[in-house]
């Protein structure tokens, strides 16, 4: 034990061993998988559940699932949802969205609106790649919403 | 003609080829070391990137600072290339092929030339951070001379067990400083580095080569000893005010002298173009030549290798710490093996013990 110790004192006293020893490691890390990305010709996929744009869901018979309820309107913290209500022309449901608006740079990705959604309406993709050149084309108006 | 042949090795491969090789090596090693992919854009691979960046270097603006000593200010980057690309004349890069040794001048007092030529490069960076007329490059400037000024002596001293070691062996009489002697007194008898067939000089061996390798890292200011160009207290040292090609010659001399210190470690501890096993090298066939010169090479690019793992493994030395491994390990330890192989030497030489 006291022999390893001073063996160990020794070699921190010297440098050179625990030089040779962090070269090891270094050399190591040459052969190890690339946290780069070379990016036009590979993309990076985001994990499941990642927080990216938002569309809103339809049913099996293709009609909106929003009701309109504005549960997710207030459940966000960054007020980016602005919701206007209009009555539905389906019998299941009183209401249905006429104005559906997400302001994507006011956004903060927190999924809480998916969350607070009682109808499963609203959704968070994985697209987060989106490109605007100007501030009008990042408020996703409904039927954007819709057909993503 | 064969000596044009050979200085257009000499400046063509060893300065003009090796380096930007080297560059894009270590790019693309210290990238995948920091889990990157680096340059590979240009080119196969990314290996025509230096040819973009020599490019570039050509086409940027060439500022020049309106208080600068503009004599000075030119001359330095010039002194800080040239000095270690003469100091590569001496070097013995192969064995013979035909009557003509593959170096381009054979010296008799080849090592002192090239000590001396390199140690001119001190200059070049003192004038750089002078001339300037920034503080920042000054102080860049006097870090470099002071480092510089220290290791030498080691580096020096170190040579000189090496000189030592080859005049120790029982079978020689004299001592030499022709680089080319040298090599081929440890193809005769053992490489240096091993104690130059003197197994009683194996520590000293590899003590001196170990003081050699670390001096000639502060010699190149090469991590862990690049304090004349630290980013974070100088911006970039000596060579702050550099641009356009004046900086390329600054990254070109730095690595040139790289590559003179790795020639060097070759030829004094690893036994030049010998490789154990390869006796057919002796015979002065053009392939046999070739072979050697490949030796030589795989040698230097080995070391160079070290270096660039060394470089991003290793973090920086503060300035205190540098000079006092410089002047109160290294200095006495290059002096104690000195008398160690000196003291070995006579006792072997006469007899005394076998």
């Amino acid at each position: 034990m006291t022999l390893k110790k001073a063996w160990y004192k020794l070699a921190i006293k010297l440098y050179i061993p625990a030089a040779l020893n962090g070269m090891r490691y270094t050399l190591g890390r040459v052969f190890r998988k690339k946290a780069t990305l070379s990016y036009p010709e590979e993309v990076h996929v985001p994990r499941k559940g990642y927080r990216g744009e938002h569309r809103l869901k339809k049913d099996e018979v293709g009609r909106m699932k929003c009701v309109a309820c504005l549960m997710c309107q207030t459940a966000c913290p960054a007020e980016c949802i602005q919701i206007v209500g209009a009555p539905s022309p389906w019998p299941d449901r009183e209401k249905i969205p006429i104005v559906f608006n997400i302001d994507m740079l006011k956004c903060i990705y927190c999924g809480m609106c998916e969350e607070a959604c009682p109808c499963d309406a609203i959704e968070l993709t994985p697209t987060f790649t989106k490109v605007s050149t100007t501030r009008e084309e990042k408020i996703y108006d409904i039927n954007k919403l819709l057909s993503r | 003609m064969a000596i044009a042949a050979k200085i257009a090795f000499v400046i063509g491969f060893m300065v003009l080829s090796l380096t930007p090789g080297m560059v894009i090596v270590e790019r693309r090693l210290s990238a995948w070391m920091q889990g990157r992919i680096g340059p590979d854009r240009v080119g196969p691979l990314g290996l025509l990137q230096p040819l973009a960046d020599a490019i570039k270097f050509i086409f940027k603006e060439d500022i020049i600072p309106d208080d600068a000593d503009k004599l000075l200010y030119i001359l330095a980057p010039v002194m800080v290339l040239v000095p270690p690309a003469l100091g590569l004349i001496v070097i013995p890069f192969g064995n013979h092929i035909g009557d003509e040794p593959l170096e381009v001048a054979n010296l008799s007092i080849g090592v002192l030339f090239t000590m001396s030529v390199l140690s001119v490069a001190v200059y070049g960076l003192a004038f750089g951070g002078w001339a300037s007329n920034n503080k920042y490059s000054l102080l860049g400037g006097l870090r470099a001379s002071a480092q510089l000024v220290s290791y030498e002596l080691a580096l020096s001293l170190s040579i000189i067990a090496v000189l030592m070691i080859s005049a120790g062996h029982p079978s020689e009489t004299m001592g030499t400083l022709n680089p080319r002697l040298i090599v081929e007194r440890q193809i005769q008898h053992g490489w240096n580095i091993l104690g130059g067939g003197n197994w009683l000089m194996l520590p000293c061996g590899l003590i001196g080569f170990i003081l050699f390798f670390i001096s000639a890292l502060a010699e190149n200011n090469r991590l862990p000893f690049d304090l004349p160009e630290c980013e974070a207290e100088l911006v970039g040292g000596y060579h702050t005010e550099y641009s356009s090609m004046k900086f390329a010659l600054f990254m070109m001399g730095e690595y040139v002298g790289m590559t003179v210190m790795a020639s060097l470690m070759t030829t004094f501890f690893l036994g030049g173009w010998h490789l154990p096993g390869l006796t057919r090298l002796a015979d002065h066939s053009l392939v046999a030549g070739l072979v050697s010169v490949a030796v030589f090479m795989a040698k230097v690019v080995a070391i160079l290798f070290v270096y660039v793992i060394l470089r991003w493994t290793l973090p920086r030395f503060k300035y205190t710490q540098l000079m006092n491994l410089g002047w109160k390990r290294l200095v006495p330890l290059a002096l104690a093996n000195v008398i160690a192989v000196a003291v070995i030497g006579v006792l072997t030489q006469s007899g005394g013990v076998k």
